[in-house]
C-alpha cells in the first residue's frame, strides 16, 4: 500500500509578467505515488505551472514545497530526487546516446552508471540504439531515450510535459504502457501535460483543469465526463475551452 | 552558487570535450582562425620590418598581441558558446533541472576554457617561434601572470555576456562573438595606450587587458623589472573588482531572469 504523503503542496499560487496574468489562486497537492494529469488548452497555465514546480520561474504570490522543500532554496535537492522529459527537449545531437545517458547518470550522481543505463535502455528496449548519434534518431526513439534519461536517478517525483507529442499512435501507445509499467513498479509520483486526451484518460488518476490561470475543476477523468455530463474527456477539454460549462460547485 | 561537486564538472567538461572533438565547425572556431590571424598579420609585420617601415620589436609585439589577445577571447567564448551550444541543441533545459548548481556548470566552462587557451597557445608559439622567431619563453615566469590575467578577463567577460543572454535571449547572442572585439581596439593590444585619444586612454586604464599588453610590450622590450610587475598587479587588482561585480551581477540576472519568465522562455 502507498503511503499518503504529500510530495507536492501548492498554496495560492500566482503569477503576474508585466501585463498579464499566467496563474492566479492556484492551489493542489499531488501524492506520493499519483499520476496526476494537468490539463487546459494553450495558455491556460500549464507550462508556468510546471515551470514553477521546475524552480526556473519565481512566483509572484503562493508557496510551494515539493518532498517539503522549497525548490528555489533547496533547489538542489528538490531536484536530484525529481526528473523532467519533454518532447521539446533535446540533447546534443553530436554525442551517442550512451554518452549522453553517461553525462546526465553523472549529473545526478548514478552510482554504477553503466548498470543503471543498461537496466533503463533495456526496459524501453533501445540497446541497439546506444552506439547511435543523439541527432539521428527518429522521435520515438528519441523519446524513449529521453524517458530513460528521467528515470536515471530513481526520481520520486517524475515531470513529464507532452512526452507523447509526435508520436505516431503505435508508439504513442507503446510509451504509454511503459510509463505505466514504470510507475507502477516503482511507485513514482507522476505530473503530466498533454494534450492527447487517449492519454490522460488511461494514464491519470486523477486531472487538473485549468483555465486561464486557474484550476476550474479537478477529479478522475470518469468523474469530470459524468460530473460535465460530457461523453468523453476530449468533450470536455473542448467545453471548458470554449467556456461553454458552468461547473457544479464541487467541481470548482 | 558555491557549491562545487568535482563529479558534476567533470561530467559537464567530458560532454564539451565530446561535442568539440565531434565539431569540425568548432575545432576550425579554435585552432583555424587564430592561426590564420598570426600568419596574415605576422607576414604583413616581417614584410614592414624588412622594408625599413617598422622597427624589429614591432613584430615581436604585434605578434605576442595575437598570441595573447587569443586566450582572453577564447577564455570568453568557451563560457558564452557553450552555454549558446547547449541553447542551440536544446539541451541546456535538462542541464537547468538537473541538480547542478550554476558555480559547476559555470567551473566547468571555466575548465574548458583554460583547456582551450593553452592548447591555442601552444600551438600558436610554435608557428611563432619557427615562423617568427618570437619566443614566448623571452618572457620567463612573466608569462603565468601575463596568461592568468588574461584568462580571468575573458572569464568575467564570459560570465557577463551569458548574464546578458540569460536576461534578453537569443536578441543578446551576438554580444558572445561581438564582446571581445569592442574591448579591442581600448586594449591596447597591438599598439601603446599613448597612442589613443585622451578620452580613450582614460577608458583603457580601466581595462586589466590594457595593463597585461603594456606590460607585454615592456617585457618583450627587456624591461622585466618593477614597471612591469606594477602592470600586472594592477590588471591582477582590476580583474578581481569586475570578477565580483560580474558574479553579483549575474547572481541578479538569473534571479531577474527566473522572475520575468526569459529563463524558462530561453531554455524550453
Amino acid at each position: 500500500m502507498v503511503e499518503l504523503v504529500d510530495i507536492i503542496e501548492v498554496e495560492n499560487l500566482a503569477k503576474r509578467f508585466d501585463n498579464s496574468v499566467a496563474i492566479q489562486d492556484v492551489s493542489f497537492t499531488i501524492k506520493k505515488g499519483e499520476f496526476v494529469g494537468l490539463l487546459g488548452s494553450n495558455g491556460a497555465g500549464k507550462s508556468t505551472t510546471i515551470q514553477i514546480l521546475l524552480g526556473l520561474i519565481t512566483p509572484s504570490a503562493g508557496k510551494v514545497r515539493i518532498f517539503g522543500l522549497s525548490p528555489w532554496k533547496e533547489r538542489v535537492q528538490v531536484l536530484a530526487r525529481t526528473n523532467f522529459s519533454s518532447a521539446y527537449v533535446a540533447m546534443p545531437p553530436n554525442l551517442k546516446v550512451i554518452e549522453n545517458l553517461e553525462v546526465f547518470a553523472r549529473l545526478y550522481g548514478v552510482r554504477d552508471r553503466k548498470a543503471k543505463i543498461q537496466e533503463l535502455m533495456s526496459l524501453f528496449g533501445i540497446e541497439q540504439l546506444s552506439q547511435k548519434m543523439t541527432g539521428a534518431l527518429s522521435s520515438g526513439e528519441s523519446t524513449r531515450v529521453n524517458l530513460c534519461k528521467a528515470l536515471l536517478n530513481d526520481p520520486e517525483l517524475l515531470l513529464l510535459d507532452e512526452p507523447t507529442a509526435s508520436l505516431d499512435p503505435d508508439i504513442a501507445d507503446k510509451v504509454r504502457n511503459l510509463l505505466k509499467q514504470v510507475q507502477k513498479e516503482r511507485a513514482l509520483t507522476v505530473v503530466y501535460t498533454s494534450h492527447n486526451m487517449i492519454d490522460v484518460e488511461e494514464l491519470c488518476q486523477r486531472v487538473l483543469f485549468l483555465h486561464q490561470g486557474r484550476i476550474i475543476a479537478q477529479g478522475t477523468p470518469a468523474e469530470l465526463v459524468a460530473n460535465l455530463g460530457e461523453e468523453s474527456l476530449e468533450e470536455v477539454f473542448i467545453s471548458i475551452a470554449r467556456d461553454r460549462v458552468r461547473l457544479p460547485h464541487s467541481q470548482q | 552558487m558555491l557549491v562545487v561537486r568535482l563529479d558534476r564538472v567533470f561530467a559537464l567538461c567530458y560532454r564539451y570535450f565530446l561535442v568539440l572533438s565531434r565539431s569540425s565547425f568548432r575545432v576550425m572556431d579554435i585552432v583555424f582562425w587564430p592561426v590564420m590571424d598570426l600568419l596574415v598579420w605576422g607576414f604583413v609585420s616581417s614584410y614592414f620590418a624588412k622594408s625599413g617601415g617598422v622597427v624589429s620589436p614591432a613584430v615581436s609585439f604585434l605578434v605576442g598581441g595575437i598570441i595573447f589577445f587569443n586566450v582572453l577571447y577564447r577564455a570568453q567564448q568557451s563560457i558564452s558558446v557553450s552555454f549558446l551550444e547547449d541553447l542551440w541543441s536544446r539541451n541546456l533545459l535538462s542541464i537547468f533541472v538537473s541538480p547542478i548548481t550554476v558555480a559547476e556548470f559555470v567551473s566547468a566552462t571555466y575548465v574548458v576554457g583554460v583547456a582551450q587557451s593553452v592548447t591555442v597557445t601552444i600551438i600558436m608559439s610554435l608557428m611563432a617561434s619557427l615562423l617568427y622567431a618570437f619566443d614566448i619563453f623571452s618572457m620567463s615566469w612573466y608569462l603565468i601572470p601575463l596568461f592568468v590575467n588574461l584568462l580571468v578577463m575573458g572569464w568575467w567577460l564570459g560570465l557577463g555576456t551569458t548574464a546578458f543572454i540569460l536576461r534578453y535571449g537569443y536578441q543578446a547572442e551576438a554580444l558572445a562573438w561581438a564582446v571581445p572585439f569592442l574591448l579591442q581596439p581600448v586594449s591596447a593590444v597591438f599598439y601603446p595606450v599613448s597612442v589613443l585619444p585622451t578620452a580613450l586612454q582614460a577608458i583603457a586604464w580601466l581595462l586589466p587587458s590594457t595593463y597585461v599588453f603594456e606590460g607585454m610590450r615592456n617585457i618583450l622590450q627587456g624591461g622585466a623589472d618593477s614597471t612591469s610587475t606594477l602592470f600586472l598587479v594592477k590588471a591582477a587588482l582590476f580583474n578581481l573588482l569586475y570578477w565580483t561585480v560580474t558574479v553579483v551581477f549575474f547572481g541578479k540576472m538569473l534571479s531577474r531572469a527566473r522572475e520575468r519568465g526569459s529563463l524558462a522562455k530561453i531554455v524550453v
